[in-house]
């Protein structure tokens, strides 16, 4: 219920919302919780396993009970907790893991079962047959458990990524983290505060005290907002810092638009990258484990107090506290200063202090409750015996845990103050990061703000920043004591984690059946697992592991906290990745009038290039690919090649690099040549194949393969800068710089000759010639190589005159009776001649495997040369290129499948090698293929099977020269 | 994680390529035993190591980088081959 006169809510504005359905209202500044519970809903979700009636155990990112789906549709979001999710207008808010209401659920009849339900249930009882638990048991339990379902279709929300820098980072804007960043701001760093609540102040937004006089919160918001007048000072809100990382690196979660409607994005994932960090995160208040204690209405009773304080809510109209510290103690008189009524506050201690205000009964403990969908009463037991009281509302406190999960990011290890019964962050556990506040177990606002002042001093003066005076502002010193108390013994189940239902005796079943190591015990009862990460639940869930093992604390230790310290979306991860993200798309000049000409495009590294041209009345690809085969055998076809790497080499050590580099000499290549290079990887294997033009005495210009153009750059660098820095040579890309455009076929001749009005006799462009030419009154190359085995040139023009290049030569063309290829015909053309591309040259092919054993020149060292020749790699036995072709009918060849001898068994040790290209050949009116076969080349005339299990294909192949056409090369000679 | 390019300035680590450890290419008459190693063998050592990355959204610096396995932390960059073209 609302109580007026509290809270920092606008009752002014009313939020209308649903849940379940159902319309509730609500304010500027709630919660989905906070607007629940002053409706008194106090049921919200069931839990994981047994189905219980779950309600609002937290006010803050730790919930494990609260899960809610937010939105609907696409916009659905599963798992969201109810106590972090602004309250926004239209909100639509449903519980989850229930059927067929949250009010009547089948699925609890789980809990009347819960005695055979305990840990390791799932693997004692699901083991035979064996069979059955993929196909039977896992999907059904899987169906049974989990929490919300995503709604299964793209979200169309957007997330943004980003990147911050600065010199300190502080973790936190409770006491400690405000005066951390406030001196850190003074001495002049570069300073980011980032929280993950809506207001600044941490603890303080939920409490009644002051400092320097002022409300606590008053004066956070007011430092806070000198702090924003600070031009070195970046404030960030609603920003939960969720894992540190090398270098000072941190991972931050911002909630931007959060789940209201409207543009922009969501969230936004920050890597936030500071010189050194302040963490102030805080602690978490941690339940104490009795029979029952999960019952909607019972709460920590620091949450219980933050819902009366800040949003003006009280959980209960008859509320009881129970505790074993003093700092609970506050919950009692902030309810009775608002007029909620307290029964009494039961103290486990037998000196807890007294009150005037409300009634303390000492050495009490809560040992059982009462309710059906929510608390109606509670059993506690005192030295006088249990006695059973109305309320409907229990605030609960076994202390509090310093949230130390950044500390441990890094693989550090806390350490266990047996004073305050938590565990403490183990210095320098993060390089750069000072710990402050009650995450470094300081639990006194006074203490806090001290101890931010000390971090931030600390950073500032590793930075080598002088740390101005600052005065500590008047605050309340008191810390509360504390004994230890975890959990109630006493019959029935008591519930430690709340989100997976492990109780106290699950964690000493696991004890029992020797899963004694932390680490086991998590993984046996799966305490400390899913959404919370064990937030509410690991220290107790330890505290008791130790008794039952008799082991202390300390020995037992914790499991490894990783980040993320609390969930985030994968949108979020993922932000600029969808679709086709930022990934870079790289255009040729001829790219407009490609796709004008309804080519289908396909990608080539991140460029994209015509599949084939379609033209009227074709109805298949092969039609189109077909008909530009024939352009290029019978008439001129001209294709876009700019895609293919170009390095220009220049310098006059540039003969001598081609020589380290290329398995063949190019220092010998006269200016004006062409010469086929191939490219080992210093292991033996080849790396790349290319055409390298001379085009001056201290000039080459280097082409290499679309797909490894990349991988070649920076293997010349790698030789240039690495292996010979003595060279004096210079190499730079200059693929986009220059459009290049191979023009192939008998008719090319003419047509170049036409273009460049000029004459090309064979002998001044004999067949690997180059040099310049004018096309246009542009400058131009010309080189006569050819990748189709028919007469061939490539003409480049610098790029800004690729597209009107392009169109002279379609028009030239087409009218000659040729015109367009694209890759599908390019494959064609080369399959028929035994050219090679990266379905051969994949990375576990040899010169000796390729047929070009005999290009490895002897007469000097390259790389690869020393490992090519291991006798592994020259064995004859190996697998080798050859041609094939089906005998007989027609029949389909299938790149992958594998050959096999007639007769042989088809298994893995009669494998012969297998098919890397095929193709039909138009021009000689079958299939081809290329293939690697053991012994191939001595294999020519035999019959071999081919094989393709996954495609249930077999196909009779005779075994053939890989050069399918023209094996003189008369054409290309032409 | 951000590398120090003594070029380019401290770089977000997803802007290089990982190469390997340092090592120097034997001579071709090394000897099988020399190649192995050179190819094949490394060492995998718990503390500082020197690795090559190649700067290749950056500079196209091929760099020597000294980093700490144990601790991630990087001490220094150098442009690799800098020492021998001085």
């Amino acid at each position: 219920m609302r109580i007026e006169g509290k809270g920092r809510i606008d009752r002014s504005t009313w939020y209308g919302f649903t849940f379940d359905g159902v319309h509730y209202e609500g304010h500027p500044g709630d919660t989905v919780a906070s607007a629940l519970l002053a409706h008194d809903v106090r049921m919200v979700g069931r839990s994981f396993k047994y189905h219980r009636p779950r309600g609002i155990l937290t006010a803050g990112s730790a919930e494990p009970n609260a899960l809610v789906t937010v939105g609907s549709g696409a916009h659905a979001s599963p798992n969201e907790r109810a106590t972090m999710v602004e309250l926004t207008p239209g909100l639509q808010v449903t519980s989850q893991n229930r059927w067929p209401s949250l009010g009547f659920d089948v699925l609890s009849v789980n809990d009347l079962a819960a005695p055979f339900f305990g840990a390791g249930f799932y693997y004692k009882t699901f083991m035979w047959p064996k069979a059955f638990w993929e196909k039977v048991y896992e999907p059904a339990i899987r169906r049974a458990a989990g929490l919300g379902a995503l709604s299964g279709v793209t979200d169309p929300e957007e997330c943004e990524k980003g990147f911050r820098f600065c010199d300190v980072l502080v973790i936190g804007a409770g006491p400690a983290g405000l005066m951390a960043a406030k001196l850190a701001a003074e001495a002049g760093a570069d300073v980011i505060l980032a929280d993950e609540g809506t207001e600044p102040g941490g603890q303080l937004t939920a409490e009644v005290e002051e400092i320097d006089g002022m409300a606590a919160h008053e004066w956070a918001a007011k430092l806070w907002a000198e702090l924003g007048a600070m031009p070195n000072v970046r404030l960030m809100l609603r920003t939960t810092v969720t894992g540190a990382y090398d270098q000072g690196t941190y991972g931050a979660l911002e909630r931007l638009r959060g789940h209201a409607t409207g543009h922009g994005p969501r969230e936004c994932f920050w890597r936030i990258a500071a010189k050194r960090a302040v963490l102030a995160a805080g602690s978490l208040e941690r339940p104490v484990a009795f029979r029952d204690n999960d019952r909607p209405g019972i709460m920590t009773a620091g949450a219980v107090r933050a819902y009366l304080n800040r949003w003006g809510v009280s959980p209960g109209r008859n509320v009881t506290v129970f505790a074993n510290n003093d700092d609970a103690h506050r919950t009692a008189r902030d309810l009775v200063m608002a007029g909620v009524k307290v029964n009494a506050v039961l103290d486990a201690r037998h000196d807890a202090p007294k009150s005037d205000d409300f009634a303390v009964i000492r050495g009490a403990q809560v040992c059982g409750s009462h309710g059906r969908k929510g608390l109606d009463g509670i059993t506690y037991r005192t030295a006088s015996g249990e006695t059973t009281i109305m309320t409907d509302c229990l605030a609960v406190s076994g202390g509090w845990n310093p949230t130390v999960h950044l500390t441990c990011h890094m693989g550090g290890r806390p350490v266990w103050r047996d004073d305050i019964l938590a565990f403490v962050p183990k210095p320098g556990a993060i390089p750069g990061m000072v710990t402050a506040g009650a995450c470094n177990g300081a639990f006194s606002t006074a203490a806090c703000l001290a101890e931010g002042v000390a971090a931030a001093k600390q950073a500032v003066e590793d930075l080598g920043l002088t740390a101005p005076d600052v005065t500590l502002p008047e605050a309340g010193t008191e810390a509360g004591g504390i004994f230890p108390l975890w959990a109630v013994p006493g019959k029935g189940r008591a519930w430690l984690d709340f989100q997976n239902d492990v109780t106290v005796k699950d964690v000493k079943q696991a004890a029992t059946e020797n899963y004694q190591s932390v680490e086991h015990m998590k993984r046996y009862t799966t305490q400390g697992m899913a959404t919370d990460q064990g937030k509410m639940s690991s220290v107790a869930a330890l505290a008791i592991l130790a008794d039952a093992t008799g082991r202390g604390i300390p020995e037992t230790g914790t499991t490894t906290f990783r980040p993320p310290f609390s969930p985030i979306s994968i949108g979020a991860l993922g932000a600029g990745s969808k679709g086709s993200g930022f990934a870079p798309q790289r255009y040729t000049t001829s790219h407009a009038a490609t796709v004008a000409r309804n080519a289908p495009m396909i990608e080539a590294g991140l460029w994209y290039r015509p599949s084939y041209f379609p033209q009227a009345g074709e109805t298949t690809w092969r039609q189109s690919c077909d008909r530009e085969v024939g352009y290029v055998r019978n008439a001129v076809g001209i294709s876009d090649v700019t895609t293919l790497g170009k390095i220009d080499i220049q310098g006059p050590d540039a003969a001598e690099l081609l020589d380290i580099v290329y398995t063949g000499l190019f220092s010998t290549l006269k200016v004006g040549k062409v010469r086929y290079g191939l490219m080992l990887r210093e292991d033996g294997f080849v790396m790349d194949d290319g055409t390298t033009a001379r085009l001056g005495e201290n000039h080459y210009v280097m082409t290499t393969t679309t797909a490894a153009a990349g991988q070649v750059m920076a293997h010349l660098d790698f030789v240039t800068q690495v292996l010979r820095p003595d060279l004096d040579v210079s190499v730079i890309s200059v693929t986009e710089q220059w459009a290049q455009f191979a023009v192939a076929g008998p008719k090319s001749r003419p047509l170049l000759e036409d273009l460049l009005e000029t004459t090309l006799t064979a002998e001044d462009w004999p067949f690997m010639s180059c040099g310049p030419v004018t096309v246009g009154g542009v400058t131009g190359r010309l080189f006569r190589i050819s990748f189709s085995g028919e007469q061939g040139w490539e003409i480049a023009v610098p790029a800004r005159y690729g597209a009107s290049l392009f169109d002279a030569l379609v028009a030239r063309a087409e009218a000659m009776g040729g015109g367009l290829y694209g890759m599908e015909a390019l494959n064609v053309l080369r399959i028929e001649k035994g050219f090679l591309t990266h379905a051969e040259l994949h990375g576990r092919t040899t010169a000796f495997d390729l047929g070009m054993g005999r290009m490895i020149s002897a007469k000097k060292d390259c790389i690869g040369k020393v490992m090519a020749a291991r006798e592994g790699l020259v064995d004859p036995g190996r697998a080798q290129l050859v041609g094939l072709k089906p005998v007989g009918e027609v029949q389909q060849l299938v790149s992958g499948a594998h050959l096999f001898r007639e007769g042989a068994k088809i298994e893995p040790e009669n494998d012969q090698g297998y098919v890397t290209s095929v193709c039909y050949s138009p021009t000689l009116g079958h299939s081809i293929g290329l293939a690697f076969l053991e012994r191939g080349p001595r294999r020519y005339g035999e019959k071999i099977r081919m094989i393709d299990r996954t495609k249930g294909l077999e196909t009779l192949c005779e075994v053939v020269n890989p050069v399918f056409f023209d094996p003189e090369g008369a054409r290309a000679r032409d | 994680m951000r590398i120090p390019c003594p070029i380019c300035g401290p770089r977000d680590s997803r802007e290089f390529t990982y190469r390997g450890a340092a090592l120097d290419r034997p001579a071709p008459d090394a000897g099988a035993d020399a190649w192995e190693d050179y190819v094949h063998l490394r060492d995998n050592p718990a503390g500082p190591t020197l690795d090559l990355w190649y700067h290749h959204a950056g500079c196209a610096s091929w760099l020597k980088v000294s980093r700490n396995t144990v601790t991630h932390e990087i001490t220094g960059a150098v442009l690799a081959g800098a020492e021998d073209k001085a």
